[in-house]
């Protein structure tokens, strides 16, 4: 017997969106549940205090130091290079070969998996360039974890500035570079921030890369080739050796409403900016 | 002016090429370090043999190329069917209003850490799975539906995009001809988006088969070839963090030769993901 089309189409359209909203129920069981649990915990103390105890008591502070030092300096180095990257593939070559090989590389970067960034990371910063486990050798590594979103986010926001602005440019007397710095990019500021919010947001949360470029010293890092460990190391450590759950609870929460905020942060800023040029 | 057009137009080149000289780097460094051991035990003994102890000198990763596997595609045969049918609502039947709050909530997947999963994955799953299925809980099961929640986000937005890229004019041909909108989802638009999809899934088993701190975190860790879904496994990327805080000497080495084989393996994923990509 045949399913009459009309009704196969309501089965499946309801099993579609069961599956649809069972996705959803997962992702806000997984929002809930560490905020629930993890917000309690979290008050001026737990911020501004060190770690204690390998973490079994005390606060975060060192491990928020060197989050922001270490991301900091990750973004510090790829935007430079991923702006200037799309600078180029936008504005100064037409599609070919060559854009074709700078794409396919970036497309590839973003395919290493993290434990082969923190190998790598491993051998060239910390042991041949001899930086040691540090701040410097985490923060190079992230910056090539994040360069391909950086390049992709900025290319996209180049893009989206109308031709008509650089027509104007020319007309108006400027040359190719300077109508790129005084007018392209401060039209594309807004899309290229979005790729740097996205890429704090990655580096955050990394942690497979610095447990072998930034290593997991509890002290405060001062320097850039101090040791420094992150939050989410912090948190994999507090989780996996049971040391503290309610510490680890309250990391986790902070780590992960700071990554989506960023997240949706850049979410909306990207819509507007795109709404506003189409 | 001319000259410095010229300049500009040098550095930013130089800038452009950093991502491939970046990959390139990464590939001559990991092949450096771990080729040596190769040659030393031999590629088929390297690869073909399941015989893991360091430090009396047995590199044979076997089991974990096994593990790695098969918690991989368990991860697809549990992700891409919730992938799939989030891609199709939001492209096709959720209303234009929905899929604008839908789509960037489900992106938020893709923004929490890998280490809250696993975390979660330890709190949640685990007991249970050993209270209803048995075995030990960490597993090659519990790590595959850690990873497939994961791959969601990779396979959902690259599905929609597939999806969205199917001309209008197939879906009006159809409905025309008297098909039901599902009918002609079924038949027509997903058939057209086929090879976008086929790449969503690469790209997610890319996704899975490199992911480390959750399945360290759920799978167990145990060196041996899995012979049911409820034991322990240890995965490439596992065998990797695991040991490399205090391998040195020729295990040091095992573990770039071990990094060599997953981005070899992950290489071929994407770069089968990018010729589908390009063909389309």
């Amino acid at each position: 017997m045949r399913l009459d089309p009309k009704i196969a189409q309501v089965l499946v359209k309801a099993l579609l969106w069961f599956l649809t909203g069972l996705t959803l129920v997962i992702l806000f069981c997984i929002i809930i549940n560490v905020s629930v649990e993890g917000l309690p915990q979290v008050n001026l103390t737990f911020l501004s205090q060190e770690p204690q105890d390998m973490g079994r008591a005390g606060g975060i502070f060192s491990t928020i130091v060197a989050t922001l030092y270490i991301t900091l300096v990750a973004i510090v180095l790829a935007t430079p290079f991923g702006v200037g990257a799309a600078i180029y593939l936008t504005e100064y070559t037409r599609e070919g070969w060559v854009t074709q090989v700078i794409r396919f590389g970036a497309e590839c970067l973003a395919g290493v998996p993290s434990i082969i960034l923190g190998l790598f990371g491993f051998v060239l910063f910390v042991m041949k360039l001899k930086l040691g486990w540090s701040v410097l050798s985490g923060g190079l590594t992230l910056a090539i974890m994040v360069l391909p979103i950086i390049i992709r986010t900025s290319e996209e926001a180049i893009k989206a500035v109308p031709p008509v602005y650089r027509t104007v440019c020319y007309s108006l007397g400027l040359s190719k570079w300077q109508g790129i710095t005084r007018v392209v990019l401060p039209s594309a500021l807004p899309g290229i921030t979005t790729g740097i919010m996205l890429s704090v947001g990655r580096s955050l949360g990394e942690t497979a890369v610095l447990l072998f470029t930034a290593g997991a010293a509890l002290r405060t890092p001062t320097s850039l080739f101090d040791s420094g460990r992150t939050m989410a190391v912090h948190f994999y450590i507090l989780a996996r050796e049971g040391l503290s759950m309610p510490n680890a609870y309250g990391t986790a929460a902070i780590l992960m409403i700071s990554i989506l905020a960023l997240n949706i942060a850049a979410y909306s800023l990207m819509q507007r900016f795109l709404r506003r040029y189409s | 002016m001319k000259s410095q057009e010229k300049l500009v137009e040098g550095v930013l080149l130089l800038l452009a090429l950093s991502a491939i000289a970046s990959l390139a780097l990464i590939t001559i460094f990991i092949f450096l370090e771990g080729f040596p051991l190769i040659l030393h035990t031999g590629l088929q003994k390297f690869i073909l043999s399941s015989h893991w102890a360091p430090t009396r000198g047995h590199f044979g990763i076997l089991a974990m190329i096994i593990s790695s596997i098969l918690v991989t595609l368990g991860a697809m045969v549990l992700g891409v069917p919730f992938g799939l049918a989030c891609a199709i609502i939001l492209a096709e039947f959720s209303p234009p209003r929905l899929t604008r709050i839908l789509k960037p909530t489900l992106e938020l997947l893709a923004g929490i850490p890998s280490v809250v999963y696993g975390f979660l994955g330890v709190i949640w799953l685990v007991p249970l799975i050993r209270t209803y299925l048995g075995g030990p809980g960490l597993s090659l099961l519990t790590g595959a539906i850690i990873l497939g929640i994961m791959v969601l986000p990779t396979v959902i937005s690259i599905s929609i995009d597939a999806l969205t890229a199917v001309p209008d004019m197939y879906r009006q041909g159809s409905i025309a001809l008297g098909a039901t909108h599902w009918q002609t989802v079924q038949r027509v638009v997903l058939p057209a988006a086929r090879s976008g999809i086929i790449t969503a899934i690469i790209l997610g088993m890319g996704r899975a088969i490199g992911e480390t701190m959750a399945v360290i975190m759920v799978a167990g860790n145990a060196l041996q070839i899995p012979r049911s879904l409820l034991d322990p496994v240890r995965t490439l990327t596992s065998n990797i963090a695991l040991e490399l805080g205090y391998a040195a000497g020729r295990h040091r080495e095992a573990l770039f030769a071990t990094g060599i084989v997953l981005f070899v393996m992950i290489m071929i994923l994407n770069l089968t993901a990018t010729f589908l990509a390009r063909r389309r």
